[in-house]
């Protein structure tokens, strides 16, 4: 049976770890606040590029010489897959979860044959696929997002895809992130990037663009192929977003977890405490009791 | 009170401007045009410059831009900029810093998509360098 004092030194261990528990709990919550500004502050932006690439796309649907960015290289040997995950771990299942669904997409993608090349967003996740996949590396990238996630970043990311793809280094994009439900909830997203889909609203967009007739200057080509990789980069920017503000929210809900969990453990410790104390005065009084009986 | 347009400008970090006005002066790819309402439906490319926003017949606001995209419609006026920020903001030093730098990555780029995206940081660069000297002589 535990003594007295190995039982108070634990109690106090749990103490101060659900000290430091609780207070990465409330850091996380003001951090999520922040991502989840940050997010709502970058979504006017895709609005309208997306109501602009409807209109264009409407207008060139149908003809020939559409950008390869848009229609594709009409290939899909060479998969290029951005995996975004955290730099830092203690955030429940955040990061499992995006390893396990890219490890099911990679091996998937072998399997039928095609190349594969990774881009790593994060610590975490490189350190975990590493095992598997790291001859597929490309790059990896660190310290995104350590001070809210900014548009230079997301852009630098963005560049090395496009220029990659200028230079027929893949042919199809694809970036797996986790999307932000809630506080608790987040959600493993597997997007394609290249060749872009066109969004839904195109097809209303037409019908609008029919009605409006926009002039384009210089022309709808021309515009298109600059509007493409701009929009790579702001997709790329919005999974950022996501995946930091999910990381925040899967990190408050983790700690929250961990803090409960102490504070059991401390009362179910304390008991233990209590009741061997109470057993040990109880054995030293019949010792005195008997001892003077004895007499 | 004169007609207005809606004119928004959005850079991807957040939206910098919402407001109804007059007229807005805009860098398109081909050369300034300005938007009053009623304008006819086009989407533009824009050169990294100067947007010049005009509030009760004189400008109101000087906003430099680094390249984008302008949708004007009869009613509204929306803006995607790479990067905006006001004239007034614009420090001489950081600018010059930028052209420096951009100038070094043109010398350092390896390859043509690499050099051709460092000339057009360079471009931003100097355009901003232009929006510095135009707010001097203002």
């Amino acid at each position: 049976m535990a003594s007295l004092k190995d039982l108070r030194l634990r109690i106090n261990s749990v103490k101060s770890t659900r000290k430091i528990t609780s207070a990465m709990k409330m850091v996380a919550a003001s951090k999520l606040r922040r991502a989840q500004s940050a997010a709502e502050a970058a979504r006017p932006y895709a609005q309208r590029m997306e109501r602009m690439l409807g209109a264009l796309a409407g207008s060139l649907a149908g003809q020939a010489g559409a950008p390869r960015m848009l229609s594709g290289t009409g290939s899909e040997a060479v998969q290029l897959v951005v995996v975004v995950t955290s730099d830092r771990g203690l955030c429940g299942g955040f990061n499992g979860s995006i390893v396990r669904q890219s490890r099911i997409f990679v091996n998937d993608l072998l399997r039928q044959g095609k190349t594969v090349k990774l881009l790593l967003v994060g610590r975490k996740g490189r350190d975990q696929l590493k095992r598997d996949f790291g001859a597929l590396y490309l790059d990896t990238y660190e310290n995104i997002g350590k001070r809210g996630v900014s548009f230079a970043e997301a852009n630098s990311i963005a560049t090395r895809i496009n220029l990659m793809f200028a230079e027929n280094q893949f042919d199809v994009c694809t970036i797996i992130y986790n999307r932000f439900k809630s506080a608790i909830a987040q959600e493993v997203t597997r997007q394609q990037l290249v060749p872009f889909p066109v969004p839904a609203v195109a097809a209303d967009a037409k019908a609008d663009s029919a009605k409006a007739l926009y002039e384009y200057e210089p022309s709808e080509e021309a515009i298109l192929d600059e509007l493409l990789p701009r929009n790579l980069a702001i997709q790329v920017f919005r999974a950022l977003l996501e995946s930091n503000a999910s990381e925040q929210g899967a990190r408050m809900t983790a700690m929250d977890n961990a803090t409960r969990n102490a504070g059991d453990m401390i009362n179910s410790l304390t008991i233990r405490y209590n009741r061997t104390r109470q057993a040990q005065i109880t054995k030293e009084l019949i010792e005195i009791i008997s001892g003077a009986e004895a007499l | 009170m004169a007609e207005t347009v809606e004119f928004e400008l959005v850079s991807p970090e957040r939206l910098v401007i919402s407001e109804p006005v007059e007229m807005v002066i805009v860098p398109g790819a081909e050369g300034d045009f300005g938007a009053l309402p009623r304008h006819a439906p086009m989407i533009t490319a824009v050169r990294p410059g100067v947007i010049d926003v005009y509030q009760g017949g004189k400008v109101s606001q000087r906003i430099f831009v680094a390249g984008g995209f302008v949708e004007v419609t009869e009613t509204r006026v929306t803006m995607l900029a790479e990067e905006a920020m006001k004239v007034g903001d614009l420090v001489a030093d950081e600018v010059e810093a930028r052209v420096k730098a951009s100038k070094d990555a043109i010398d350092a780029a390896d390859g043509e998509a690499a050099r051709q995206l460092a000339q057009r940081s360079l471009a931003v660069a100097l355009a901003m360098k232009d929006a510095l000297i135009s707010k001097k002589a203002h």
